[in-house]
């Protein structure tokens, strides 16, 4: 279970801006999806839980044990992992050496090609590839999921698993959320503003100006930001599509 | 052979015993075994220091390693190794120099390796480069390359070297005839107070020859690197070079790389790049359970690879 405290974050930027407020969060349900509109806090807090942004104030806590000052390292060893938004690219770190530091050990080509199986990808034509800019968004997308799901930790933020690919990728990808939702034995937090993904959450958090704005069941909310995303095409206002 | 040369053997050759086919190893100035086959012959040379290795026409699938190792502080020599190379071969050449340095003076290897290869021949030259030694002695590699490629014949040249050369100043120079390709792939980590220079010379005089340079290299601690490229597109031709850098600590890297064109349909392209390792790669490592210097060396082996 993760636990955020009172959480704040303020850029000195000449104007001063608070791109989080005060925000209380508990996450322990198995899927969770966190929504809002774009520039509302929601990468900064899913950076802040992988430990990338220290918070300027507030606490984190994992299973009850108190994560704030610790590092990206020693919040990946106590089981959290993160998925950028934007996958990092390497040059000569092939996909099977990526999935093999995932998995923290040295697994066989075979286990390192079940988890790119999983993510809908021909294991064998990529596992000898670089992590580098031949691989299309989409591809690249689908082995930081592989990563993820390798590591098997207790807790997995994806940040906009969606953003940048094609349409054909998403419908895959949607079904890959689909399958991790019945597997996990985690939990699983997952930065969208896609309401497919929206739509398998067990619970759905909005998050606007930096503070939550709504939080509870998909059947709670879902139904409420579809109408408000019915009334922005119509009043320009509240539109969770950012 | 001891286990220091054993050591060197096997870090500059891939070997832990004598090599299969035809072999040359050189140690500490003198001979210390070779073997000659049936399409491979290795003659030592009269006017000067070195040895001849003449490969018959149409030999395939064959090997010839010719290792240098050092081992007594001090030593110094320059040694020209000379591949006759015939037409329609296709053989590895793996050639090397290891240099344990005990001692507090100056030990020295500077090597010519000139290479005639026959029409239509494919030749895959390996050549690596490490030091060790707890003496304060310096371990210093001066190896020159000299090509001359006939009519349709390949080589491929892949240069490494990754620890403990005090200093290096490599010359690779390159003439290629009608059609002939040349590629060359060097990888180079300098730390320390390391300094390694690389020339690299080529002159495309047949129709239709083509190089690719490709140099990645690491510079840590306070080392310094630089880099020069000089590709002369004198006829149809296809010429390529790229040099990528990661700089890491106080380490200085240059890259100069020069590209002429003296013909109408010579295509030339030059490429360098030099930064330090991405934070955001680091990042990635991090979250993946590594910590900030596992991850670095990481990204630097996988860069080297």
């Amino acid at each position: 279970m993760l636990e955020l405290k009172n959480i704040s974050y303020h850029v000195d930027d000449g104007d001063g801006k608070d791109i989080l407020n005060h925000v209380d969060l508990r996450i322990d349900k198995r899927f969770t999806a966190i929504t809002g509109p774009n520039g509302g806090g929601k990468s900064t807090l899913a950076k802040m839980i992988a430990g990338i942004i220290q918070p300027t104030e507030g606490q984190i806590f994992l299973d009850g044990q108190d994560i704030t000052n610790m590092s990206v390292t020693e919040r990946a060893r106590l089981g959290i992992s993160f998925a950028f938004q934007q996958p990092v690219r390497f040059k000569g770190i092939t996909v099977l050496d990526l999935i093999r530091l995932a998995a923290g050990e040295r697994l066989s080509v075979e286990g390192a090609c079940k988890y790119l199986s999983e993510v809908g990808l021909c294991a064998r034509d990529y596992i000898n590839r670089e992590v580098n800019a031949s691989l299309s968004g989409g591809e690249l997308k689908r082995i930081e999921i592989a990563t993820v799901i390798a590591r098997g930790t207790k807790l997995s933020v994806f940040d906009e698993p969606e953003a940048g690919i094609d349409l054909w990728s998403f419908q895959n990808l949607i079904k890959v959320f689909e399958e991790m939702h019945g597997q996990t034995q985690g939990n699983i937090v997952i930065i969208s503003h896609q309401e497919r993904i929206l739509n398998i959450a067990d619970e759905i958090v909005v998050i606007a100006n930096g503070e939550i704005t709504n939080a509870g069941t998909r059947d709670e909310i879902l139904p409420q930001l579809l109408d408000d995303s019915f009334a922005c095409r119509h009043n320009a206002g509240g539109c969770i599509h950012g | 052979m001891d286990e220091i040369q054993k050591t060197l053997l096997m870090q500059v050759a891939d070997l832990h015993e004598v090599p299969a086919g035809a072999y040359n190893i050189r140690s500490n100035g003198e001979s210390a075994g070779r073997h000659s086959t049936e399409h491979i012959e290795i003659v030592t040379k009269e006017d000067k220091p070195g040895i001849d290795i003449y490969i018959k026409p149409g030999t395939k699938r064959e090997s010839v390693h010719i290792p240098v190792l050092m081992t007594q502080t001090g030593l110094k020599e320059l040694v020209y190794n000379d591949f006759h190379i015939g037409e329609d071969c296709d053989v590895t050449i793996v050639a090397g120099c290891g240099i344990h340095n005990g001692g507090d003076k100056a030990s020295e290897h500077s090597g010519i390796h000139t290479f005639y290869i026959g029409k239509n021949a494919r030749i895959r030259y390996v050549e690596k480069h490490y030091g060790s030694g707890e003496g304060t002695g310096e371990r210093i590699m001066n190896p020159e390359t000299v090509v001359e490629m006939d009519e349709n014949s390949y080589m491929e040249m892949d240069t490494v070297q990754i620890k403990g050369v005090d200093s290096t100043e490599r010359v690779t120079k390159a003439r290629l005839g009608k059609g002939a390709q040349l590629v060359i792939k060097e990888k180079l980590m300098t730390h320390g107070k390391q300094k390694a220079t690389t020339n690299f010379y080529v002159d495309l005089d047949g129709e239709g020859s083509s190089t690719n340079v490709i140099s990645r290299s690491v510079a840590k601690d306070n080392s310094e690197q630089t880099f020069y490229s000089h590709i002369n597109g004198n006829n149809q031709c296809a010429g390529h070079s790229e040099c990528d850098a990661i700089i890491m600590d106080n380490a200085v890297v240059r890259a100069i790389p020069e590209i002429t064109a003296n013909h109408l349909d010579a295509s030339l392209i030059h490429e360098a790049a030099i930064g330090k390792i991405a934070g955001e790669q680091l990042i990635k490592l991090m979250t993946l359970g590594l910590t900030e210097a596992e991850a670095e060396e990481q990204i630097v082996n996988g860069f080297l690879k």
